[in-house]
């Protein structure tokens, strides 16, 4: 039987011809990733055993992104205890305040995952990189501990969901319109212990952007991964970031799919996900009736911090002014992208609007810092979960859009679709 | 190896964010973060949880962050297994990694209720209900996993 793009690669990371869904397996890891919240963990767990050394210093990547520039003594000294291990260790790519970015808009830019790659990160939208066509998951940090000794991980090959995309984007739809429209559909555990492999014709009119935010919310179906199938846009991309030779890997014509799903682009709305989890989908056309008053918008992390989203919300607020009692935060992901931002004009325009910038950090997704909601105030984020207590206070609420739905609400102080 | 206790019960998607607030998320003392175990969903948790208690949970429990603090903190505040009727798959993996035990099954999970007794036979997957007198059938771990927690957790099998 033919083996789903997910099973080649890991059948080629595990030295076998074929693998089949259920199968346990032990593959080689391209790239082993960390944050100031997880990697902390790991190095105590790597220490304890008392490991000799890492297995390849250039294939550790530790990013100290979560509650930088530090929030507290606390979160101070859990990036002294990374910085400690990866000065140890050597590790190459460490990244910290000044050249840091949120992890999964920085590994992708620095050309530090390729197509066909074997990935894990203890963060669970490690899964981003199957944009790029890498098997790539998140995982917790023990197996990163694991990971960095030796150079391995043990998975149960996965079975797989198929989304056949056609048509094309609408404008101001975008990649986070198509995947929350997905969960909607299929729900926080549609697709849980699978794949989400995206392929069809539909591709052409996704930007990597795009992309990489429908892989970043994968695991918010409960996907162990998501993969796109590579193609001239992938190939673009990472062309000039890496100088790694790769084998573009496809699914076979007779893979097994334990679901087909045909998704028509042209169809889908812009997609707002009420509280309290990613499924409960409204259209901005139903959403916007019903006259949600909100405190605080959110544009940044790592689904939706990128240099296109960032585009997108400064083309909606240009020469307008954000509502009286919104506070809005503009968070550029990157470093590259911050400066891209600053070259363009576009904080420029933020600034003009009425908005705040701030230097690259995961904050306020988590809860962590530099956005964090009080008693019953209600945010409309970019980010990627609005669970419980997620961005802050537990009667408050997130609402998840895209930049520029979450751009039009900070300019009406309600959750809006955009005014031409 | 058994475990036996008193249910602590929830419903469907409990997330690692209420779980363990990543407002607590900088440090990694597991004593500290099982101080604030489940307190965005369940408040009063940490005042009721005793030694060898049991979480038992319906539909897709450890959804959401990877963040291993939350076994971590569950399993540090003394439960010594989870029951659910499916489990995320990054909490499942961390959960077998660090050592606590967990178990997938839908008709314990939807039957037992809070404050029941329950008995746990983790070579068989036998779960005995003492308080409602019934007994469910969950899968019994694979012999690749056994093999992790029997050397006591992903690290030390692999250093033995």
């Amino acid at each position: 039987m033919g083996m789903t793009m997910t099973q080649k690669i890991l059948a080629k990371h595990a030295g076998l011809d074929s693998v089949v869904e259920g199968q346990l397996i032990r593959a080689k890891l391209d790239m082993v990733l960390g944050n100031d919240i997880t990697s902390p963990v790991a190095i105590n767990e790597f220490e304890k055993i008392g490991f000799d050394g890492v297995f390849d210093k250039a294939k550790i990547s530790l990013v100290m992104d979560h509650f930088t520039p530090n929030k507290d003594i606390k979160a101070a000294k859990q990036c002294q205890q990374c910085r400690g291990f990866a000065e140890k260790y050597d590790i190459i790519n460490y990244y910290d305040v000044g050249e840091v970015g949120v992890e999964h808009a920085l590994l992708p830019e620095k050309g530090l995952v390729v197509p066909s790659d074997c990935v894990i990160g203890a963060d669970s939208h490690t899964c981003t990189y199957g944009a790029l066509g890498a098997f790539s998951t998140g995982v917790g940090s023990t197996d990163m501990a694991a990971g960095m000794a030796t150079g391995e991980a043990w998975f149960k090959v996965p079975s797989a969901i198929k989304f056949n995309l056609t048509g094309k984007l609408g404008k101001w739809v975008s990649g986070k319109d198509v995947i929350l429209h997905i969960i909607g559909m299929i729900g926080v555990d549609g697709a849980l212990y699978k794949s989400m492999e995206f392929s069809g014709e539909g591709l052409k009119s996704l930007s990597m952007d795009d992309r990489l935010c429908m892989a970043n919310m994968a695991i918010e179906a409960g996907a162990k991964n998501g993969i796109f199938e590579v193609d001239d846009i992938t190939l673009e991309y990472v062309k000039g970031r890496t100088d790694r030779s790769f084998e573009v890997m496809k699914a076979d014509d007779d893979a097994h799919y334990e679901r087909v799903i045909d998704i028509d682009l042209s169809a889908i709305r812009p997609t707002v996900a009420f509280p309290h989890l990613p499924e409960n989908t409204k259209t901005i056309d139903e959403a916007e009736k019903l006259n949600i008053k909100i405190d605080q918008v959110v544009i940044g992390s790592c689904t939706n911090g990128r240099y296109s989203d960032l585009e997108a919300a400064a083309a909606v607020v240009k020469g307008k002014k954000v509502a009286k009692g919104v506070r809005a935060i503009v968070i550029p992901a990157t470093q590259q992208i911050y400066l891209d931002a600053l070259r363009n004009g576009l904080l420029e325009i933020f600034v003009e609007a009425g908005m705040a910038v701030s230097a690259p950090t995961c904050g306020p997704c988590l809860g962590g810092h530099m956005g964090i909601l009080a008693p019953n105030e209600r945010a409309v984020a970019t980010t990627n979960r609005n669970f419980v207590g997620r961005m802050g206070d537990t009667t408050s609420e997130v609402y998840l859009a895209s930049p520029a739905i979450a751009a039009a609400s900070a300019l009406t102080g309600y959750i809006s679709g955009i005014k031409e | 190896m058994n475990a036996h206790g008193i249910v602590h019960k929830y419903g469907d998607n409990v997330d690692t964010d209420v779980i363990i607030p990543a407002r607590y998320l900088n440090t990694s003392d597991h004593k500290e973060l099982a101080s604030h175990c489940m307190e965005d969903i369940d408040k009063e948790f940490v005042n009721k949880v005793k030694e060898g208690d049991i979480i038992v949970a319906e539909m897709n429990f450890g959804c959401g962050s990877s963040r291993e603090h939350a076994p971590i903190a569950i399993k540090a505040s003394g439960i010594s297994c989870v029951i659910a009727s499916t489990f995320a798959r990054i909490f499942y993996r961390n959960a077998i990694n660090i050592g606590l035990p967990i178990l997938e099954c839908d008709e314990a999970a939807k039957d037992i209720s809070a404050g029941d007794e329950v008995d746990i036979d983790f070579d068989t997957g036998v779960i005995t209900n003492v308080t409602k007198g019934k007994t469910y059938q969950a899968q019994p771990f694979p012999e690749f996993i056994k093999d992790i927690i029997n050397k006591g957790g992903l690290l030390k099998s692999l250093k033995g």
